[in-house]
């Protein structure tokens, strides 16, 4: 490292890439090494200032980061070698794209001369990551490095956030090139909006003024937007009196233990929340995108509600359901925006409307939808989520999720009161992703309880990870639903194809207790009720890395539902179902759909 | 339950399709084309015309004109997508924004002697295409305008021995004093 005279520092590629981190603030990156990074992990080795966590899987590294991210609002960073490096990673990045996860990747690549010879663990990465990025860069030269790096955490971290590939070949980062620190200057071509339309906001105060049954429909835009605009959110749904439902996204961003909560919306939401949607007159759309798992069958998705819609990003205005007062902006902004415009117009909502809308809501409500019956001599999964609950009540937890009937019933039966404590792969619906993204939050949070309500079937897919559990003392809990079939598989094999269970069984599954021995981890079992809370505390007392083997219900399925292809207000409830009802429960235009 | 015709991913309700020309900036930097390109094929937009060249050599900004077809939706999420992409500074739909003019040049390829040879000529003249190569058995013609007018030049070829044409995508770009 040398300083010139005009004061810039001159370092080699693989030094700028360390300092460029540490300008950005970075203290911890998830990797995994290789010929074309080697030149990085030499410098990581000779440094301190950031700690380097070694996973056992690529994927698992890009979870691990977005784990890290979306529980502390920061950057992930990961740094995988060339080839089957950057390819292994493609999973974690579509999954952070299609959440807007914040995450920068470094990849190695080989050197410049040989880019396109079919080198060894060559990989066209930013071809590959392409459509799976916000954006992506491939360095060939060593004095844009520092300013791609910079440019790469401003990418993903402003507007709707997502994964951004930086691809750097090996002989840039034995070069020597000039060093830039951060710069102030603006973007010449990417510059996010922040402030929302005034006019638009004043449309918007006045539609949710005259309402008479009025809706907040939340997402992870709100989370995205920091946890100012939870709290702004909070705010806003008190002084209206508003009811409020959220993405699977957005849980936590409004209080769940708060009487204006409706519950979850969407497939598997509330009964009360979706019936909510489909009558309500103003829909007040914040930070969520009317995927098609919320809006069920888009000509009857609430029909006759005006509906305004806040989205840092105008893609997602009209792509699905026309809106009729769209708002382009960050929700940090538009929500205080949306404050101070309520505060200012001080309107004589139609208190009478109001509390007939709440006797309409409090009606759905007593239909008690989450209601399942619950066995003695076998533990229902819901049980176990709402035991779980019970005993982490006061805690400071975190909860990650893999994907299927536990994730739902997780997002149902866990109930949160704070923002970034919910990680799940909504968007990819990514087996794998608890695990890992446990591990990024441990990491991020040391001292606090991380639990991954899991599934058998999906741990498996990057169980490794566990591993690096152990190495780093991060005593993650697998709280693993087992009810050694793809449960979510199985559930539509019931509702779709008359019950023909197609290669949804989990065969051969592992001894789960001794897998966590063989691990160096702790194994906990628990087969029937009465022994679940005894277990579930064993697993919070322990001080490391747990795999708990939760043995559930086979058959459980879960509820409600809005099968495919039907309106909102067209649910499947658990409690009541014939096998007629089962059997005649998606339309053969549903069968085509997922 | 189960109403047939129900399922909100099969065909949307039928809406009109319109074509619009898209005028994009962007850094003229390397894969950009292939961003711009990329979102077409993975979103499933049509591309009918598409010329791309640097027009700012100092700025390193090109010009990329896109002719698309598909319903306002669409349109709209086609502005907004290529808007997102980093390296585009701005998306103008000349279609919507007032007058605009479009041209395109294309090279036309006629062999044939005799009656037809003579007939070939006297419509290139009617259409003010240029004879930029010619033998005692073809012509190349160079025509320029709009997309309509080259349609109809090469149709009215096709009988007296078209061999084969060569077009450029539409360039476009507003009428008056201001930018785009
Ligand atoms: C990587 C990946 N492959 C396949 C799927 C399709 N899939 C969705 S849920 C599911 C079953 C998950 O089983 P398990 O983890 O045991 O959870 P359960 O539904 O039983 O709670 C599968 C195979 C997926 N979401 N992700
Ligand atoms: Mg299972």
């Amino acid at each position: 490292m040398s300083a010139n005279e005009n004061g810039s520092v001159t370092m080699t590629g693989a030094q700028i890439v360390l300092q460029a981190l540490a300008d950005q603030g970075v203290e911890h990156i998830f990797g995994y090494p290789g010929g074309a990074v080697l030149p990085i992990y030499d410098e990581l080795f000779q440094q301190e200032r950031i700690k380097h966590i070694l996973v056992r899987h690529e994927q698992g590294a890009v979870h691990a980061a977005e784990g890290y991210a979306r529980s502390t609002g920061k950057v992930g960073v990961v740094l995988v070698t060339s080839g089957p490096g950057a390819t292994n990673a493609v999973t974690g990045l579509t999954d952070a794209l299609m959440d807007s996860i914040p995450v920068v990747c470094i990849t190695g690549q080989v050197p410049t001369h040989l880019i396109g010879n079919d080198a060894f663990q060559e990989c066209d990465t930013v071809g590959i990551t392409r459509p799976c990025t916000k954006h992506n860069y491939l360095v060939k030269d060593v004095n844009q490095l520092a300013k791609v790096l910079h440019e790469a955490f401003y990418v993903a971290r402003s507007g709707r956030p997502g994964p951004v590939v930086v691809d750097i070949p090996k002989d840039i980062q034995f070069m020597s090139g000039t060093y830039k620190g951060v710069s102030n200057s603006q973007h010449k071509s990417y510059v996010p909006p922040r402030e929302g339309d005034q006019a638009a906001i004043d449309a918007a105060v006045e539609a949710m003024a005259k309402a008479k049954r009025p809706i907040f429909y939340t997402g992870g835009g709100v989370i995205n937007a920091g946890p100012a605009a939870s709290k702004s959110l909070r705010e806003l749904v008190h002084m209206t009196g508003y009811p409020i439902t959220s993405t699977l996204m957005g849980l936590g961003s409004y209080p769940a233990s708060d009487k204006q909560w409706l519950g979850m919306l969407g497939m598997h939401g509330t009964f009360e929340a979706n019936n909510a949607m489909h009558d309500c007159d103003v829909m007040i759309c914040i930070g969520a995108r009317f995927d098609d798992r919320i809006t069920g069958r888009l000509d009857a998705f609430s029909p006759g509600s005006t509906k305004i819609h806040v989205d840092v990003d105008p893609s997602s205005i009209n792509k699905n359901v026309h809106v009729d007062i769209p708002i382009v902006g960050d929700c940090a902004y538009v929500i205080d925006q949306m404050i101070a415009a309520w505060k200012a117009r001080n309107p004589s909502i139609d208190k009478e409307a109001h509390a007939r809308w709440w006797d309409q809501i409090e009606t759905w409500r007593k239909r008690k939808c989450l209601h399942y019956r619950n066995k003695s001599d076998v533990i229902m999964p819901q049980y176990a989520v709402e035991r779980l609950f019970a005993l982490t009540r006061g805690k400071d937890t975190y909860i990650t999720t893999e994907v299927g009937q536990h994730q739902m019933w997780a997002a149902q039966y866990f109930h949160f009161d704070e923002p970034n404590r919910w990680m799940t792969s909504g968007g990819l619906g990514t087996m794998g992703y608890g695990i890992p993204a446990a591990v990024g939050v441990q990491m991020a949070h040391p001292d606090s309880l991380v639990i991954d309500i899991a599934g058998e079937a999906s741990v498996l897919m990057t169980m490794q990870e566990i591993s690096t559990a152990v190495q780093y003392d991060l005593p993650v809990k697998i709280f693993i639903l087992n009810n050694e079939y793809m449960g979510m598989v199985r559930q539509w094999q019931e509702l779709l194809h008359g019950g023909r269970y197609s290669h949804s069984y989990s065969e051969a599954l592992p001894d789960f207790v001794k897998l966590a021995e063989a691990y160096h981890a702790v194994g906990i079992r628990a087969e029937k009720p009465a022994e679940l809370d005894d277990a579930i505390r064993e697993m919070i007392e322990t001080p490391k890395p747990v795999i708990f083997d939760c043995v559930v219900d086979k058959t459980a399925n879960c509820f409600p539902m809005i099968p495919s292809g039907e309106a909102h207000n067209n649910m499947l409830m658990g409690d009541d179902l014939t096998d007629e009802d089962i059997e005649n429960a998606i339309s053969e235009e549903g069968k085509v759909m997922v | 339950m189960g109403q047939p015709g129900s399922a909100y991913s099969l065909e949307k309700p039928e809406q009109k399709l319109e074509t619009h020309t898209m005028s994009v900036l962007v850094d003229n930097e390397p894969g950009v084309l292939a961003r711009v390109i990329g979102l077409f094929s993975g979103r499933g937009y049509n591309i009918e015309s598409l010329t791309v060249s640097e027009t700012e050599h100092e700025a390193h900004l090109s010009r990329i004109t896109i002719v698309t077809t598909g319903t306002p939706m669409v349109i709209e999420q086609i502005k907004h997508q290529l808007d997102r992409l980093v390296p585009v500074h701005s998306v103008t739909d000349l279609t919507v924004c007032g007058e605009t003019i479009e041209r395109e040049l294309a090279l036309v390829k006629v062999a044939g002697v005799g009656e037809k040879r003579v007939e070939a000529l006297r419509l290139a003249e009617a259409f003010r295409a240029n004879a930029i190569d010619a033998s005692l058995e073809h012509f190349v013609f160079e025509i320029t305008g709009r997309q309509s007018k080259i349609e109809q030049f090469v149709a009215l070829m096709q009988p007296l021995g078209l061999v084969e044409v060569c077009r450029t995508g539409v360039a476009a770009i507003g009428r008056g004093p201001e930018r785009m």
